[in-house]
This record gives structure tokens, C-alpha cells and sequence, in this order.
């Protein structure tokens, strides 16, 4: 009897109509994606994700680039990547992104085109956080690549070598999937948390926090964090002094592989709300 | 029947505290309606609620028969053109009516097909190509107009359509109203213009505070209002004898001789027996009839008669 509604189950999710949804999803993604990257409102993420990368082409400018010094600069890169990119750029960058993908068409009073399209509120809701993890994967991923290469130019033959025959292509592969993880996992925070509020900012400085005190939080609730799981992925770890030691999260250690389903199963989840949340979201501008 | 027809089922909708619309029942046939009342009075609300941009607190809506939850049948059948003026930023009209229609799943081509069909309808021309953020405000009225019907649907709802439209506009727009109602296409429309939108209304709803004060055939709703007389304006040589001679009547309880002196207006309160008499009259030849027709039974003599001049149902 089970294994016939299972059966039955599997059947009705089969018949749905994918390649509409799929087609829809594209369509939408792609109006996004245009409106976020080519937008002057995205003026301020583009400086977020590309400002360590001006610091980091005035230091190649400007300063010696001995053989000696490429251990200091490698550890400076993970602390940009640790410190900066995950706990503000990409924090504050998805922020910006996924928060105005609804909520700021609803300030905009534009929500309800959409609404009013023959597209499955759901598709609408994962069209949309796809094209925002798009565009914050596209921007971050492009600062980050620009700050590795930057880095490790001006050590000429040293700096070629340490990139293609030693740990430094591992180490960029592995920022590079942080960068996505991050990106995936605060943009699928933000989103539900525009929706959620109107003012998402005040809900996210306490996303902020969480993340901050996270490390000191019971074994189980270190697990709902999106930066915990990123720091088991760091090819290099930076310990935290003095104030950094705020941010920097000591969680217990899990392997990379646990690590990145632990954040994919957040995000699913998180999103698996949102898709609820969408379904019973109505349209009031008077009230925004 | 309910296939073909937009269907309230005893729908309240409660903003909070506020009341947006209560215990409403309706079943709308195809053909023109129009929704009347004043600010607030909750027309757009139970637009929104016909459309699935709010759900009602209680009660059931569906639309020909199906339900605004399934966004991706539903849309494809209702058109809503919302009174909110705004677009997604940086758009062309152009590039908005093909956003739009891309969504419904249909090929580019189609879709090209279908926004230019939809420009020429609505008489939007070049402007199209141009950004919607120039535009003046019956253009943007417009090009909402246009992203609504594009894609056919069989149930057309207009937020204050006329609305920044100039004479000329107002005029297009409402034949291009008659021409869908004509081809058996749902149209329920709100407005504050009543007397053009009366030319062109097979029905109206009147609703003021939330809830529904009337609803119908223009003819029959101004027939049910039974404290108010009708009145009837004869055009005819001798309006005073005319008077004279109708107002010995005891139904007929006024008189008021038309401006231009060529015509009065009658009100009775038994419109049967008035005509009866008003055919032996001519018969007698104690006058010559040039035309008569009911003076108050359109929508703005409706309104004024069921909501009054200050948005409270008498």
C-alpha cells in the first residue's frame, strides 16, 4: 500500500510541468540578474567586493615583493578572505542583493507584476535567489580571483611556481568555493528575512551577532551558522587577536564534505520556508 | 455556470482591525461591470482579492472557476491592470510587455507578436521604445493597459483605467473596453468617471465601507431603489400643460421644467401607470412627444441615490 502511494507520489511529481518552470525560472533569472549587476544602485556592492582588491594593487604598486615576504602575503590573503569577505563583504554585499530582490520590489511597488504573471510563487522565489546568488557569486568570485592573482604577481618566477606547483591553486579553488557557499548561504538568510521584515537591516545586525557568538554557543546551534561551516573549508587558518577574535569562530571540527552539506541543508531549509512564507505573502504597499 | 462566471462566496477580508470588504456575495456574468464607491470604500480590495494579491479572511473567490492560488492557470485566463503607477526600474514599455509575456512560456517570436499587437491596441506607438521612466502618465496608464491584455485573457480587471487619460485617450480606451466585452470577455472595471464608464456597463456593483450596498442590471438596481422616484424626462411643445396635466397624478410627485424650455422632468413613483397615461396623452394630441427617456437611472444617479455625495450608504 505504501510502496503504491510512494509510487503515486513519485508519478504526480514526475507529471508536473518541469520544462515550463524550468523555462519560466531561466526567463526570470535573467531579468534579475540584468537589473542587479547593471544597476547604479549596485554601485556600493561592487566597491564592498572589490575594495581589498584597489588595497591589495597599491601594495603590489608599492611594496617589495621578496621571496620571504610570499608566506606574510598568503597569510594576509586568508586573513582578507576569513575577516573581511566572509564576516563583512559578502555579508553586507548579499545583504544589499537578496534583501531588495522582494522586498525591495515591494518598496518599489513592482512586486505585484510578478505576482500577477502565471509563475508558481515558489519558481518566482527560486528564480529570484538564483539570480541573486548569480550576481554576488559573479562579483565576489571575480574580487577574490582579481586579489589572488594580484598577490601573487609581483613575486614573479617564486609567485608561478607557489600558484602551479605548490598549494596556491588548491587554496584559490577553495576560496572560490567559499565564496559560493557564502554567497548561497547569507543570500538565502537575507531573502527570507526580507520577507519577514520590513526593515531587514536591524534582523540582520542580529544575524551579525549571532554569527559572532556563535563559537561559544552549544555544539547543535553552531550548526546554524552560516560562517561556522565556512571556517572548516579555510585552506589556511588565521587566528583571531585581539578584536579579530570576536569574529573568528572556533567551532568543533567536522571534515569539508559534512561541512558543505551541513550549509547546503541550511540553505534548503531556509529556503523551503521562504517558499511557505511566499506562498500567503500579500500585496499592501500602503503599509511599506 | 460558476465556469463562466467570477464567483464570491460570502468573502470578508480584514486588514488587521480594518475592514476591507465583508460578507460579500457576488456571481458576475461576462459583459462589462463596474465596481462604484467611494475612496476606501474597498473596490480595490476586492479586486485585489478577485486577482490573489490578497487572500480573504473568510469565504471563498474563484474565477471562472478557478482559484487565484494557481497563479500559473489563473494568469493565464485574468489580466489585472492595477492603479499602483509604478514599473520595475530602467524598463522601455517595450521591454516590459516582453518580460511579461516571456514569463506566460511562449516563444520569443510569439512574444513579439503579441507585445506589438497589444501596442497597436492600446495606441501606444513609438513611445514604446522609449523608457517608461519619461513617460507621462496616461502613457504609463497605457502600457499597463497593454502588459494586461497581451496575452488574451478572458477576464480583464481595470484598477481606475481612465484614469490621466486625456479626452481622447478616455474615448479610445472605452471602445477598446466595448470591442473585448463584445467578444465575450469578462470586464470588471472601477472608476470614479461614471458617466462615460455608464455607457459602456452592462452591470454595476455598488459597495461603500466594505460592504455591498447593490448590485445588478443599471436599470433594475436604479428600479429597486424604490424610495427614491424615478425620473423621466419628456421632450415636447407644451412641457407646462404636459406638467400640468402629469402632475394630477398622485404618483407623480415633481415637476421641474428643463432649462431650454422645450422639455420636462417627471418623477413618479408608479413608472407603468405613468407611461400608461403618458400614451393617452399623446393620443389626446394635447401635446406633441418628441422623446422620452428615464433621466436618473445611470450609475452616477445610482451612486448618488444608494452612497450619496459623501461615501455614506443612505
Amino acid at each position: 500500500m505504501s510502496s503504491k502511494k510512494s509510487v503515486g507520489f513519485l508519478a504526480s511529481i514526475l507529471e508536473q510541468p518541469w520544462g515550463l518552470w524550468t523555462l519560466q525560472a531561466r526567463r526570470l533569472a535573467r531579468i534579475e540578474v540584468r537589473r542587479n549587476m547593471l544597476s547604479w544602485k549596485a554601485t556600493w556592492i561592487y566597491f564592498l567586493a572589490f575594495i581589498p582588491t584597489c588595497i591589495i594593487f597599491i601594495h603590489l604598486l608599492v611594496d617589495r615583493h621578496t621571496t620571504t615576504a610570499l608566506t606574510e602575503d598568503t597569510n594576509v590573503l586568508a586573513g582578507i578572505m576569513q575577516f573581511y569577505y566572509i564576516r563583512l563583504g559578502v555579508f553586507f554585499g548579499c545583504l544589499g542583493i537578496f534583501s531588495r530582490l522582494i522586498r525591495g520590489e515591494m518598496v518599489e511597488r513592482s512586486l505585484h507584476f510578478y505576482l500577477l504573471a502565471p509563475v508558481r510563487r515558489e519558481v518566482l522565489l527560486l528564480a529570484k535567489f538564483i539570480a541573486g546568488s548569480i550576481s554576488a557569486i559573479a562579483l565576489f568570485a571575480a574580487a577574490v580571483l582579481a586579489d589572488f592573482v594580484l598577490m601573487y604577481v609581483g613575486f614573479g618566477p617564486a609567485g608561478q611556481e607557489y600558484i602551479f606547483h605548490g598549494p596556491g591553486l588548491g587554496q584559490l579553488e577553495a576560496y572560490l568555493g567559499i565564496m559560493v557557499l557564502a554567497c548561497l548561504g547569507y543570500g538565502a538568510v537575507f531573502l527570507l528575512l526580507s520577507m519577514m521584515f520590513k526593515n531587514p537591516m536591524p534582523a540582520a545586525m542580529l544575524v551579525m551577532g549571532w554569527e559572532a557568538i556563535n563559537p561559544v554557543m552549544p555544539s547543535l546551534l553552531q550548526k546554524i551558522s552560516v560562517a561556522s561551516y565556512l571556517r572548516h573549508l579555510m585552506p589556511i587558518t588565521i587566528p583571531g587577536d585581539g578584536i579579530f577574535a570576536l569574529l573568528t569562530v572556533q567551532t568543533e571540527p567536522v571534515s569539508a564534505g559534512v561541512a558543505v552539506l551541513g550549509l547546503l541543508l541550511l540553505v534548503g531549509v531556509v529556503l523551503a520556508y521562504s517558499c511557505v512564507r511566499i506562498r500567503r505573502l500579500e500585496i499592501r504597499y500602503t503599509t511599506e | 455556470m460558476s465556469s463562466d462566471r467570477i464567483v464570491f462566496e460570502d468573502v470578508s477580508k480584514f486588514y488587521g482591525e480594518v475592514l476591507g470588504v465583508n460578507r460579500v456575495s457576488l456571481s458576475i456574468p461576462p459583459g462589462v461591470t463596474t465596481l462604484v464607491g467611494p475612496n476606501g470604500s474597498g473596490k480595490t480590495t476586492l479586486m485585489n482579492l478577485m486577482t490573489g494579491l490578497v487572500q480573504p479572511s473568510s469565504g471563498r473567490v474563484s474565477v471562472l472557476g478557478l482559484d487565484p492560488g494557481d497563479a500559473a492557470q489563473f494568469f493565464r485566463e485574468v489580466g489585472y491592470c492595477t492603479q499602483f503607477d509604478s514599473f520595475p526600474r530602467g524598463l522601455t514599455g517595450w521591454e516590459f510587455l516582453m518580460d511579461s509575456l516571456l514569463l506566460h512560456g511562449v516563444t520569443e517570436l510569439d512574444a513579439y507578436k503579441l507585445a506589438q499587437e497589444a501596442i497597436q491596441r492600446v495606441r501606444l506607438g513609438d513611445a514604446a521604445g522609449r523608457r517608461i521612466a519619461g513617460y507621462s502618465k496616461g502613457m504609463r496608464q497605457k502600457i499597463r493597459l497593454a502588459q494586461a491584455i497581451a496575452h488574451h485573457p478572458r477576464v480583464l480587471v481595470l484598477d481606475e483605467p481612465l484614469n490621466g487619460l486625456d479626452p481622447m485617450a478616455r474615448a479610445q480606451s472605452l471602445a477598446l473596453f466595448e470591442e473585448l466585452s463584445r467578444q465575450g470577455m469578462h470586464l470588471v472595471i472601477s472608476s470614479h468617471i461614471l458617466d462615460e464608464v455608464d455607457r459602456i456597463s452592462d452591470r454595476v456593483v455598488l459597495i461603500t465601507g466594505g460592504y455591498l450596498v447593490a448590485e445588478g442590471n443599471i436599470h433594475q438596481v436604479r428600479q429597486e431603489v424604490r424610495d427614491k422616484p424615478m425620473q423621466v424626462l419628456i421632450r415636447c411643445d407644451r412641457p407646462e400643460q404636459l406638467a400640468a396635466r402629469m402632475f394630477a397624478l398622485n404618483h407623480c410627485v415633481e415637476a421641474r421644467l428643463h432649462s431650454d424650455a422645450k422639455g420636462v422632468f417627471l418623477r413618479t413613483t408608479d413608472l407603468d401607470e405613468f407611461y400608461r397615461l403618458l400614451n393617452a396623452v399623446a393620443v389626446e394630441g394635447l401635446v406633441q412627444i418628441e422623446s422620452v427617456a428615464p433621466a436618473d437611472d445611470d450609475t452616477n444617479a445610482i451612486y448618488q441615490y444608494l452612497i450619496g455625495s459623501d461615501g455614506s450608504a443612505s
